[in-house]
């Protein structure tokens, strides 16, 4: 099993730098997924990846062979394409079977009628002929396999790249967006299915979208990548959990996460709007505290706020409030029941679990805080 | 392809011999041109000779005023029938609407030259031979106009038009104020592909123009060479030099657009 | 669905179609169905009445040596021009594609012929094939070969003729191709790299031909009839000469019609040009078309 080692890519077009300095690692077996804001730069560095672009400084290795100056045939890779770019005119089994009959039959075996008179071709057909249906059954595509793409529905489109892009047993895997084009529900059901395709073949793979839930859901890392430049690797929960960038706190999680200008009193107390909030740092200077829906909550005693908006989710509720002294706009999640009481116009105390307060210096960088004298209880 | 841009450069090189040598002839006295030499640059001038003869010989400025005014007159018919009519058959219901589209399918498929002869026989017979109106009269309807801009009207979105009636307008209103001012990218497309085509026609002006008067520019070559030039290859190529210019310089200074008007309009032929 | 409107829609619709309606029928409906009309009668011009004379034109036709030499003439020059004009079109296509240096300059100056005046250039191709002072025979005598006659000797006035009609199209149907190339994905490329096609003529295989399937069948079937209507050059340069041997279909059609005022006998080839013209039209729609479009 190999995997995807990436280290210092940058890429320029034009006047804008895309990538500024990339490095990944994939370990063999992997599911990373690469999620950002559209224009990051993630689609470029997964076609670098891929070869079919190519970078201005850095390298490429997959598995033990570096292939930075390689054509995509030979980097021993397969992707799944956003738009899953099937060719038209072949039948879906004709489409499954072109990575194979790429790489195991000459130019002229391939040839329509004539290429199967040739000496070995029609042992090989054969044997990439069993290989589609094999690639193809789990995914239930099978009945299909006589027809054109443009016969397909979108979510059989999908499946079809799936297949196309397993059926090689390649090094890694590289998938472009692969759900974009699917609707809601599909969605959900299809991220299930290359989840469990993955484990079942368990390549390295490398998962580029937008879609924050996906990262979350499937991968065993997430990527986080903004303006060219990767800002966190880490498991999901830590991703969460731990964000170490303020845009990467920013990023993931909805609700975004609420954020308050904050700063350090001689003794080192973390105060926002002069109010110590029980926070104690060893950083200097203007701070931003961080703090995600759910670790907010209406308590006696904590930074004054006036509730503005509820909005009722069914298994729970959003609570729109503001901050007081700055005006800062903050967001709740709640339980239902917490409806009672809750009152727009109503002046509220908001307190939280100092481990759940994220702190960031003016860079954007995480800085270290721990509890302080339970001045704002939670 | 390292080797692209010389190919194409050779290749290139090859489609403009005509008009070099053609521009080089033009410029040559009658003496060089019959040396045959392989030289393009003439070894004297004779742009006043080849040039004068033409135009003493042949009213080329009237040649030329006829290609505008016949043009000019078959596109100002064309657009006149072909836009309410094809907004009509895109967003009207009207009784016998898919009979008139079936119309337009059918009339596609026939050449300009199989309506020629009674359409001859009409004109000889009304007096109308070597005019403008005999030039004119039969490109006037165009079925292809009416069938580009039906399918282009069809993708104005009906919302649109169901704006305009709530504020009021009526069918004819809709047409000139809300259609017209949609229907340009089409209309110049089609514009190019009537003009180039009707410039460069000459089956139908060599049926029904006789002598100068009413010559079309393709026809003047035609005449200048069979009546004045014989073996006079200077005035030959000057003559053809100043009938092609208009319609060249036309290209050269709007050249994407005609190659996309004749792209999207490839399909009469 | 729209009641209080109906009405005023169907008059507004049936008012705007009516001119083009009448200029139709007298146009071209009636004209059409006269030429049918005419072609099985022995009308000629200034004749006092008209005969009808039933397939008596279309014996004559299969009896004629001229007209069965004008078709074969046809479609010889169909045969020289459409393969060529349309290969070369592919190649210049994607010869321009390939690179994004000269495109536009290369497209104009290969597009340049189609919108030249098809008289004047053809009168400058004569002086270009001139057997004595033209520039071309010149040139061949100067390497040492031999120099043909050209437009005046019956071995190669129908090749010659060709070959200016090659000049002639192949930047129409290039401009054409281009169209049919920038509507093919992008991503098949790349996905067509990734699956293993390493060398240009693959992706072609895979990729560029089969996808650009509807606009070749497009550009074929305009070529061949585009080829068919040849007449500019033949009124200009040949007259259907050197005895008879670049005669083609339109110019035999003009030249019964128009100079021997042979309406009836003209119309009835004009029939004939009509329905191979339709013959083609119906084996791009109903035959060919299933085979190119993939949906």
């Amino acid at each position: 099993m190999a995997g995807i080692t990436i280290s210092g890519l940058t890429k320029r077009f034009g006047v804008t730098q895309v990538l500024r300095g990339v490095s990944l690692a994939v370990a063999p077996g992997e599911f990373v997924a690469l999620v950002g804001p559209s224009g990051c730069g993630k689609t470029t560095l997964m076609r670098i990846i891929a070869g079919i672009e190519t970078a201005d400084a850095g390298e490429v290795v997959i598995g033990e062979r570096a292939v930075t100056r390689l054509r995509p045939a030979k980097r021993d890779i397969a992707m799944v394409f956003q738009s899953y770019a099937l060719y038209p005119h072949l039948t879906v089994r004709e489409n499954i079977a072109v990575p194979l009959a790429m790489r195991r039959l000459s130019a002229w075996q391939r040839l329509p009628l004539l290429g199967g008179l040739l000496p070995g071709a029609r042992a090989r057909r054969a044997a990439i002929a069993e290989e589609v249906v094999r690639a193809a059954a789990p995914l239930g595509l099978e009945p299909l396999l006589d027809r054109r793409p443009g016969q397909l529905s979108g979510g059989q489109r999908q499946r079809v790249a799936l297949a196309r892009a397993i059926i090689r047993r390649p090094a890694a895997f590289l998938m472009d967006e692969p759900l974009s084009n699917l609707d809601a529900a599909l969605r959900v059901q299809t991220r299930r299915e290359i989840v469990e395709i993955h484990r079942a073949v368990g390549v390295a793979t490398l998962y580029v979208t937008h879609d924050q839930a996906e990262a979350l859901t499937m991968a065993d890392k997430v990527a986080v990548m903004m303006g060219g430049e990767l800002l966190q690797v880490a498991p999901p929960e830590a991703i969460y959990a731990e964000p170490a960038d303020l845009r990467v706190a920013g990023f993931i999680g909805s609700p975004r996460i609420n954020t308050l200008a904050a700063a350090v009193d001689a003794a080192g107390r973390v105060t926002v709007a002069g109010l110590p909030v029980g926070l104690r740092t060893e950083a200097r200077g203007a701070l931003t505290l961080a703090l995600r829906p759910e670790a907010l909550r209406p308590a006696a005693e904590g930074l004054p706020a006036i509730a503005e908006h509820l909005e009722f989710l069914g298994d729970g509720l959003l609570l729109h409030a503001r901050h007081t002294p700055d005006g800062a706009p903050l967001i709740l999640r709640l339980e239902p029941e917490a409806r009672e009481g809750l009152r727009p116009g109503a002046a509220l105390r908001l307190g939280f679990a100092p481990s759940r307060a994220l702190l960031f210096g003016a860079d954007g960088r995480r800085v270290a805080a721990r509890a302080d004298a339970p001045l704002v209880a939670a | 392809m390292r080797a692209r841009l010389p190919i194409l450069g050779l290749l290139g090189a090859l489609v403009l011999m005509p008009y070099l040598w053609m521009v080089a002839a033009s410029l040559k006295p009658a003496s060089e041109i019959f040396r045959a030499s392989l030289s393009l640059w003439p070894e004297h001038l004779a742009i006043a000779e080849n040039y004068g003869r033409v135009l003493s010989r042949v009213p080329v400025l009237l040649y030329l005023w006829n290609g505008i005014v016949v043009c000019g007159g078959i596109l100002l018919f064309q657009l006149l029938f072909a836009v309410p009519a094809g907004y009509a058959l895109a967003k009207l219901r009207f009784p016998g609407r898919s009979l008139a589209f079936g119309a337009v399918m059918l009339g596609l498929l026939v050449p300009p030259h199989v309506p020629a002869l009674p359409l001859y026989v009409a004109a000889s017979g009304l007096g109308l031979l070597d005019s403008y109106t005999a030039l004119i009269a039969p490109f006037a309807i165009s079925v292809f106009a009416i069938f580009l801009f039906r399918q282009f009207f069809s993708a104005l979105p009906d919302d649109l038009l169901h704006a305009a009636r709530l504020d009021g307008m009526g069918e004819w209103a809709i047409v000139w104020r809300v259609v017209l001012p949609n229907a340009w990218p089409a209309a110049t497309a089609f514009a190019i592909f009537s003009v180039v085509s009707h410039w460069n026609d000459l089956f139908w002006p060599l049926i029904v123009v006789q002598g100068h008067a009413h010559a079309t520019p393709a026809l003047g070559v035609l005449q200048f060479r069979s009546e004045e030039a014989g073996d006079d290859f200077g005035a030959m190529m000057a003559a053809a030099v100043l009938m092609t210019l208009p319609l060249v310089l036309a290209f050269l200074l709007a050249q994407r657009r005609f190659v996309e008007g004749i792209a999207t309009t490839g399909l009469k032929g | 669905m729209r009641p209080p409107r109906l009405a005023g829609e169907a008059v507004a619709g049936a008012l705007m179609t009516l001119p083009a309606a009448i200029a139709y029928l007298l146009l071209l409906l009636l004209p059409t169905l006269a030429t049918a009309l005419l072609a099985f009668t022995d009308y000629e011009l200034g004749a006092p009445d008209l005969g009808w004379i039933g397939l008596g034109n279309f014996q004559e036709m299969l009896a004629d040596r001229g007209f069965g030499v004008s078709v074969r003439n046809t479609l010889v020059y169909v045969g020289l021009v459409t393969p060529v004009s349309i290969l070369g079109g592919l190649g210049l296509a994607l010869l321009v594609e390939a690179g994004a240096k000269g495109r536009a300059f290369f497209r104009a100056v290969f597009f340049l012929p189609v919108v030249s005046l098809t008289a004047a250039m053809a009168a400058a191709w004569q002086y270009l094939l001139h057997p004595t002072i033209g520039p071309v025979n010149a040139a061949l005598r100067a390497m040492g070969v031999g120099t043909p006659f050209w437009l005046s000797s019956s071995d190669t006035v129908l090749l010659s003729l060709a070959a200016i009609g090659v000049w002639e199209s192949i930047g129409f149907n290039m401009v054409l191709f281009m169209a049919g190339l920038t509507a093919i994905p992008r991503e098949l490329y790349a996905a067509a790299e990734v699956d293993g096609a390493r060398s240009g003529f693959d992706r072609f295989r895979l990729v560029t031909w089969p996808l650009l399937g509807p606009t070749t069948l497009f550009v074929l079937t305009i070529s061949m009839i585009r080829s068919l209507r040849v007449f500019d050059t033949v009124a200009v340069l040949t007259q259907g000469g050197p005895n008879k041997a670049s005669e083609v279909l339109l110019f035999t059609m003009y030249q019964q019609g128009f100079t021997y005022l042979r309406l009836g006998y003209s119309a009835a080839i004009t029939l004939v040009f009509l329905a191979v013209v339709l013959a083609l039209m119906w084996l791009q729609t109903r035959v060919l078309d299933r085979r190119v479009h993939y949906s």
